[in-house]
């Protein structure tokens, strides 16, 4: 008796395999840094077995605001106008506050036309998660120069960018969210450790990373190419994320190890690389990240948590059934209110 | 004729001469329940009770009543204008004309004084001494800051409780009812016992003031009537305020603009007071936006995620969401956006009545693009639209228009009681579950009914088919990324197809009279008062007969150009300088119906009066 039967195919907790999180076939270059941030997407996902329907992807404009149409292709999505994403987000989740939102900006996105909605969604801590995939130039309209270009970075052109860049980490930091992370593109145990923790989260996540693009900013004099970050990437700590379905061993060094637990009871280790770093100290994160800036390094890691803040949804105090699909005996008052409204006006 | 040209910007009594019908033809005999009070005040002095009160007292004496409130862009300070007209037949539009005015402000005083016709009666604060600038007028003076000393001992209250005299002075005068006026003063200040207590103590003392010093000389007077039985009283703003919460909206976005700020402001208290559920908890959800990019973009998230959302906006915030109000209608997502219209462009009379924004929101976004509008007229239909917007925009799977403006969102206007929304909530073409189990799938822009108009799913569904991606690019029936020149030009033309057959769904013009007559006369909005007014002055006065349709909603329905087609002049009335709703019409009708069509417009800030449209209608047919 020949041994046909192929082995079964591996499946998370609910069942569905890694496939089931997969989407369209990108149309980004080959090397993309948003490629493998789509990759570890979808790892994450399937990971922690998140149930894609429950998932909302939503993107702005730009090479990374295309992206989500090249994972989790049975989630719905929504790649709306420059800049805006942060708006369509927010009116989803008030519409559905089960939804898990997922927006995928960049940083022309985000630093420069959407600056003004990036900054309001994190004074609001509206529980979704935002990363934003950060080249330092405009890819789709060939290599301009973003908001975040580093100073003294230089374009393929030889032109050198002599403002100031906007820190989209500290600025988060400063404005109410509470969980900011930055990562790298080529950093595949980092940023998975991190999305996977980001899921546990209920609070704004931002996560800025850093996600070189080959085609316009990848060479010499670039401060977002992949051979700068492999020299400048300075980790705060090493990232273990057990989740709450797992059983959490209680085995850590309390010395070397920052313990939080998350909002659905699953454990972030941060392994201490830097000794004094407190990630819930949020002057302290500001303080490092500018420190960083000066010395030239990329600081990378969880850089702010906060798990006791509230977050939007909580502060509107909504009924538990979302409200797009409460029924019209909830919605539509009756006729004896009208009446009573009518009264008052008389 | 650029009509309206002629009355100049803040200063409304400058340059109004009262052509006829004035208080100077009255010759002794007593005119009852049929003119109009101007009170003229700072802005921030508290006027807004007084006058208030003053209308609602008339108002319960059963006399059909209206208010218009002509305030600065100011919070405290400039001057401000508020006028009341009683109209035993009805007539609630502005009119042009000013019989009585209450001069409390010396800043205006006297232009608004030499402004009058000859006949007029003026109430004035005593050291104005106004009554030296002519001998054609009936004057009454009041030292209102002796009176109010006496009533109010707080020296600090008396700028706000002063308003209160005139009040009491002119009930008197004009022969109210004082407990009609009691009653109107403790509805006004509700709970505040306190303030009500002062506030008729010093309208008493008006009252009583009047009654020892003042002789009557003028004709005017208030007669008990009964055409005000079981009415109520509200804004435009408010009342479509009350419709949006029985046409069930759950999410509501906004950034603060006049005059559309109490639209959700009033929102946000009914929504207090009756959409609690038996939980406790919010059955909707009110957010304060960071600008109107991001108010359009949330009703768009909430729309496409399956909340009824809406925003109330004016002008400027409309030019902001021209970008998004294209990814509704090419992504297709129900919304309904409310544009409290006011004068511009740019920054224009911030607190100035217009309906400007008419042709701009038609086709609001880059790329070929056509909104639904619906025009309400009255406080009533404004209630009764706000649940006809959302059941149309959850149909169609688009944004939603209503157009309203300062003059209807912002004043008071007596109505009949609002009638409970017929039309149950009607949530579109919006695929279940169990619907996907049964077909296997679905196609998000497949016109499968013939009406332009697909199936949709709402994030969060719970099947493996359920998931279409939105996208502002281009895109097949599947929602899939598409170049094609083929599926662009086939989405579009499906696009257009649906807004074709809106046609047929937007409400339906009213038909006012038709009765034959070669003249027709077409309006929206507002301006329907003052036509109301003016078929009735051209009939009476100048014996010219015409009929009248009131557009209601855009797209045109087959009504509209049919009443073109069975009138040879068809003047169109517009509160703009261009003509919009012409324009309009004019891609609609027939080539050679064309020249059929005549303008009317009316520009200069001030809510049209009968009187414009008349003379101006007049001028044209004499050519």
């Amino acid at each position: 008796m020949a041994a046909t039967a192929t082995p079964e195919p591996k499946t998370n907790r609910i069942g569905l395999t890694v496939l089931d999180y997969r989407g369209g076939k990108t149309t980004l270059c080959a090397g993309c840094g948003h490629n493998a941030i789509s990759e570890r997407i979808i790892d994450a996902f399937y990971e922690m077995g998140m149930p894609p329907e429950r998932v909302v992807k939503l993107s702005g404009i730009g090479c990374s605001s295309k992206s989500p149409a090249y994972f989790m292709g049975r989630s719905h999505s929504f790649n709306s106008v420059h800049g805006r994403m942060p708006s369509v987000a927010t009116g989803a989740v008030l519409a559905n506050h089960r939804l898990v939102a997922l927006g995928v900006s960049g940083d022309g996105d985000s630093a420069s036309i959407g600056i003004g909605q990036f900054v309001h969604l994190m004074r609001r801590n509206l529980p979704m998660i935002y990363i934003i995939e950060d080249n330092g130039v405009y890819g789709l309209t060939k290599g301009q120069f973003s908001a975040t270009a580093d100073l003294g970075s230089k374009l393929k052109t030889g032109v050198i960018n002599d403002l100031p860049p906007v820190d989209t980490c500290a600025l988060a930091i400063s404005l109410g969210a509470t969980f900011v992370g930055r990562s790298f593109s080529g950093d595949k145990r980092q940023l998975h450790s991190m999305l996977k923790a980001a899921l546990a989260h209920r609070g704004t996540v931002m996560i800025d990373v850093v996600s070189p693009c080959v085609t316009f900013n990848d060479h010499e004099g670039s401060t977002k190419s992949y051979k700068f970050m492999k020299d400048h990437e300075e980790p705060l700590h090493d990232i273990n994320f057990v989740p709450a379905f797992l059983e959490i061993d209680v085995d850590y060094d309390a010395g070397s190890t920052v313990n939080v637990t998350m909002h659905d009871g699953s454990a972030l280790r941060l392994h201490k690389i830097e000794e004094d770093y407190d990630p819930t100290n949020k002057i302290g994160a500001i303080k490092r990240i500018m420190e960083s800036q000066e010395a030239d390094e990329v600081l990378t890691g969880v850089l702010y948590l906060n798990t006791a803040a509230p977050n939007f949804i909580d502060m509107l105090d909504m009924t538990d059934e979302p409200l797009a699909t409460l029924p019209e005996s909830v919605t539509r008052p009756s006729r004896k209110v009208l009446e009573e409204c009518m009264e008052e006006l008389r | 004729m650029l009509r309206g040209a002629t009355e100049s910007g803040v200063l409304m009594a400058t340059t109004e001469i009262a052509p006829q019908g004035s208080a100077a033809s009255a010759g002794g005999r007593p005119i009852v329940n049929d003119f109009s009070i101007q009170v003229a005040t700072a802005n921030g002095s508290g006027s807004q009770s007084a006058n208030s009160i003053l209308l609602r007292s008339i108002f319960q004496m059963g006399v059909p009543v209206s208010g218009k409130n002509l305030f600065p862009s100011n919070i405290a300070g400039l001057p401000t204008w508020f006028t009341i007209r009683a109209s035993k037949k009805g007539y609630i539009a502005r009119k042009k004309e000013i019989d009585f005015a209450v001069a409390m402000n010396p800043e205006t005083a006297r232009e608004d004084v030499l402004n009058l016709a000859p006949g007029a009666a003026v109430l004035y604060d005593e050291p104005l001494k106004l009554n030296e600038l002519r001998s054609d007028l009936v004057f009454y003076s009041a030292p209102f800051d002796k009176i109010v000393a006496t009533v109010c001992p707080e020296a600090k209250l008396r700028k706000l409780v002063k308003n209160m005299i005139y009040v009491g002075v002119m009930a008197q005068l004009l022969n109210l009812d004082m407990a009609e006026v009691e009653k109107a003063l403790r509805k006004q200040f509700a709970k505040k016992v306190k303030a009500a207590d002062l506030n008729w103590n010093a309208a008493k003392a008006g009252y009583d003031y009047a009654a020892a010093s003042l002789t009557k000389s003028d004709p005017f007077t208030i007669e008990r009537m009964d055409k005000t039985a079981g009415m109520i009283i509200i804004d435009g703003n408010s009342a479509a305020a009350m419709g949006s919460m029985f046409a069930g909206v759950t999410v509501v976005t906004w950034y603060p603009i006049t005059p559309s700020s109490s639209l959700v402001e009033s929102l946000i208290d009914y929504m207090k007071a009756y959409r609690i559920g038996p939980d406790g908890k919010a059955t909707f959800a009110i957010v304060q936006a960071e600008d109107e990019l991001a108010a359009i973009g949330m009703v768009l998230g909430a729309g496409w995620a399956g909340a009824r959302a809406m925003t109330a906006t004016a002008g400027p915030g409309i030019s902001l969401m021209a970008e998004f109000a294209g990814l509704g209608y090419y992504v297709e997502i129900p919304g309904v956006i409310w544009d409290v219209q006011r004068v511009g462009p740019s920054t224009g009379l911030p607190t100035r009545t217009s309906q400007g924004d008419i042709e701009f929101v038609a086709k609001l976004s880059h790329g070929d693009t056509f909104h639904p509008m619906l025009i309400p007229c009255s406080v009533a239909e404004c209630f009764g639209m706000a649940s006809e917007a959302f059941n149309l925009a959850e149909y169609l799977q688009t944004p939603v228009f209503v157009m309203s403006d300062l003059d209807l969102g912002m004043n008071n206007w007596m109505s009949e009681p609002f009638q409970y929304p017929e039309a149950p909530v009607k949530r579109g073409k919006v695929l279940s579950k169990e619907d996907l189990d049964r077909l296997g799938g679905f196609a998000r822009y497949k016109d499968v009914d013939g009406d332009g108009v697909g199936y949709r799913t709402l994030p969060g569904i719970d099947h493996p088919q359920g998931a279409w991606f939105a996208r502002g690019s281009g895109h097949n029936e599947k929602a899939q990324y598409s170049e094609r020149p083929d599926d662009y030009k086939n989405n579009l033309d499906r696009l257009r197809h649906k807004f074709e057959n809106a046609r047929n769904l937007v409400p339906k013009p009213e038909m006012v009279r038709n009765e034959g007559h070669d003249i027709g006369i077409m309006a929206y909005g507002t301006s329907h008062h003052a036509l109301v007014e003016s078929l009735d002055q051209l009939q009476n006065e100048h014996g010219i007969h015409a009929d009248y349709l009131r557009l209601k909603a855009y797209p045109f329905t087959g009504e509209v150009l049919q009443f073109i087609a069975s009138h040879k002049r068809v003047y169109v009335v517009d509160q703009n300088r261009d003509g919009q709703m012409l324009n309009l019409l004019k891609l609609d009708v027939p080539a050679e119906h064309v020249a059929r069509l005549r303008s009317v417009l009316h520009y200069n800030g001030l809510p049209l009066d009968a009187r414009s449209v008349t003379d101006d209608i007049i001028s044209q047919e004499a050519k």
